[in-house]
């Protein structure tokens, strides 16, 4: 670097390798790269466009996965208990296959959900735009990609123009430095987070994820952290590339390869932020004394230690409404401790916690043990590559002998679209990003956490921590 | 998409923090695929006395008989956090909204607004809270006004408050525009672009 170039952030450098025209004030047009689609939302901007009359821009760019509405119980077609659902998903595969888009449907080998078989197809690569008409795209910044969930129409013009008109977002860095205790990972990162600043603290920011503990994590641990930048607001989030990055990708279907990959390498190792450089907002956080978290309330910044109690109102961060809600929706009482509630479901699964080290996890809890009488347990694989892996490694089995049920690959439960739920007033512990009321089903109960402390209270029949399970 | 120019209407408060968007239209009401048939849905969680009914809940709002004809939504911080499902703006406008005035919106929600003919009004909290006062006392006729061009919202009784929004947004509000055609303005922009940036990142391109 020239001793003149003013130093810029990873996401400045991404942000003006896009910019196709400025559209005065804050706003561009910014090129896309990728744009992915799935059954829920993907046929309705495929049906808008063709009723208008206008093309894709790049078919070639484009992917659409089944995974939002599909059943997910094994032997599974087009049928889903979702009303109208059979009829969305056969017209996504009829428009996606005329608009010669690239499909991963339902019994194919790629199947999953989008933001768990983006990474592993190579599809998102840093450095690289992306988005999808799905609020967890933020995810796939863990690649070092400008990755953003957009509505319908949006995506329309994203299919139709190759760009979308961007405000430029504000920069915050979030820096977490320390060690992590065994048995905490990624998503107690995030829920720690969220708790601290808030639901909205990242509104209108755009967030790099810095800092020995993150760069400690896997790739996958990544994915989860960047995951539920969406649930703080955030614009998006995303993680400088390095070499754990790049030897992911090696080799990934879409990502490059031979000579291209030499050249897009020499380039992506150019993109972190450079020293010195001013951010709009800095949070810097230790993490030697994190606990797992775990949340109490309806929304994911009602989230406390697995350790502590239901706040009192005034220490909750919630206005006395909201809370009065809150504590009613979810049944409990205020000051009573988290260990102290009873569980009826265990979900593992979602675009936040159902890759293969999610599962690996989770097993190595379930190993040798059987889940509570009553508690109804299920995982589902994110994608039907990692349940393949996770068979060939024998987890499946320890998963079933633990009493949980096995699935095929898909959103599934972390939201009602399959049709299925736990059931009213029942307490699920879920390793998914959403605990607001009635998400998993009507008026079912939800605390999210890690997959580590799903599978530990799923044994111990209620909320519990997996600290005291691992060796 | 229709224009959005100067709207006066009744307004109705929903003041709390974070409402999502499966509150908004839970996805158990989006059955059809379609962008239409989901007014009934709005807020089905909270506006009937089941789920999956249809008995409206008095104590609900927008059931109360004073806020008939409610076009303008008052709101709480974060308001459309959640999913990024458009269904819930599309929702919105076909049961009659035409604005949402809150202290800040989820960025996915804010952005489908404006592409559906709804103003999202960002407003500090307290005063979206004493608006919100103002109106309760006589919700009829305390009227909430919004002009758009002069950035304003003014309250019955001529009180004005200014609003910021992207000039680039407001202009499509104002004009009802379709963005794509406006972006397909750019055509030789964009295929400039493509060309340099195919040999800069030629690993962004795919074959079909």
């Amino acid at each position: 670097m020239s001793s003149s170039a003013a130093p810029r952030t990873l996401f400045d450098k991404i942000w003006s390798d896009h910019v196709v025209a400025e559209l005065g004030g804050d706003t561009s047009l910014i090129a896309i790269d990728r744009v992915l689609l799935h059954e829920r939302t993907g046929a309705i901007a495929l049906r808008e466009l063709d009723r208008v009359g206008r093309p894709i821009a790049d078919p070639a760019r484009v992917f659409c996965t089944m995974d939002h509405i599909v059943e997910t119980r094994s032997g599974r077609g087009d049928a889903t208990r979702v009303p109208g659902g059979e009829a969305l998903i056969r017209e996504t595969r009829a428009r996606a296959t005329s608009a010669k888009i690239r499909l991963f449907d339902i019994g194919a080998p790629e199947q999953g959900i989008v933001h768990v078989i983006s990474p592993e197809l190579g599809i998102v690569l840093p450095g690289a735009t992306l988005v999808c008409p799905d609020s967890h795209t933020c995810t796939q910044g863990a690649l070092g990609a400008f990755a953003w969930g957009i509505g319908t129409t949006e995506a329309e013009h994203a299919l139709a123009t190759g760009t979308l008109r961007v405000r430029k977002p504000k920069t915050m860095r979030v820096t977490f430095d320390g060690e992590l205790d065994r048995g905490v990972s990624a998503k107690d990162l995030s829920l720690a987070l969220i708790s601290a600043h808030g639901s909205a603290g990242g509104n209108g920011y755009v967030v790099e994820f810095a800092g020995s503990a993150v760069r400690a994590l896997d790739v996958e641990g990544r994915l989860t952290l960047c995951n539920m930048a969406t649930e703080f607001s955030a614009v998006t989030a995303l993680i400088a590339p390095d070499e754990k990055i790049f030897e992911y990708l090696r080799g990934r279907t879409f990502a490059p390869r031979d000579e291209l990959w030499d050249r897009a390498l020499g380039h992506w190792r150019t993109l972190h932020s450079d020293d010195g450089v001013q951010f709009d907002r800095e949070i810097a956080v230790r993490t030697d004394r994190f606990a797992p978290m775990i949340t109490w309330g309806t929304s994911p910044q009602h989230a406390v230690p697995v350790t502590g109690r239901v706040p009192r109102q005034e220490d909750s961060g919630a206005t006395r409404e909201a809370y009065e809600r809150a504590i009613e929706y979810m049944g409990i009482e205020p000051g009573a401790p988290m260990s102290s509630m009873m569980i009826d479901g265990a979900f593992i699964g979602s675009c936040t916690n159902s890759r293969i080290t999610d599962l690996r996890r989770a097993a190595a809890i379930l190993r040798g043990r059987r889940i509570a009488e009553g508690v109804k347990a299920i995982c589902v694989p994110g994608s039907s590559a990692v349940k393949r892996q996770a068979e060939a490694e024998g987890l499946d089995r320890i998963f079933r002998d633990a009493g949980f049920e096995w699935r095929e690959s898909g959103c599934s439960m972390c939201f009602f679209a399959g049709g299925e739920s736990f059931g009213e007033r029942q307490r699920v512990v879920s390793s998914t990003n959403r605990n607001f009321e009635s998400r998993q089903g009507p008026n079912t109960r939800t605390h999210i956490a890690s997959p580590e402390t799903v599978a530990a209270s799923a044994i111990a029949g209620r909320i519990a921590d997996v600290r005291s399970m691992v060796s | 998409m229709e224009k959005f120019e100067r709207l006066t209407a009744i307004a109705a408060p929903l003041l709390y923090a974070n409402v999502d968007t499966d509150a908004i239209i839970p996805s158990r009401e989006m059955k059809s695929g379609a962008k239409t048939g989901l007014a009934d849905g709005l807020f089905a969680g909270w506006r009937y006395t089941q789920i999956g009914g249809r008995e409206p809940n008095p104590r609900f709002v927008l059931n109360r008989p004073e806020y008939r004809g409610v076009r303008i939504l008052l709101a709480g911080e974060n308001f459309g956090c959640g999913s990024s499902r458009e269904h819930a703006v599309w929702a919105l406008r076909e049961y009659g909204f035409r604005a949402v005035i809150a202290p800040s919106f989820s960025p996915i929600f804010y952005n489908n607004c404006v592409r559906n003919g709804i103003a999202p009004i960002r407003l500090a909290e307290p005063i979206v809270r004493e608006l919100a006062e103002k109106v309760a006392a006589n919700p009829q006729e305390h009227k909430v006004t919004i002009d758009l061009d002069a950035q304003e919202v003014v309250a019955h009784d001529g009180e004005r408050r200014r609003f910021e929004i992207d000039a680039h947004l407001k202009e499509m509000l104002l004009s009802g525009l379709d963005e794509i055609d406006l972006t397909l303005t750019k055509r030789p922009e964009i295929d400039a672009f493509l060309a340099s940036d195919r040999a800069r990142r030629p690993w962004i391109y795919l074959e079909t």
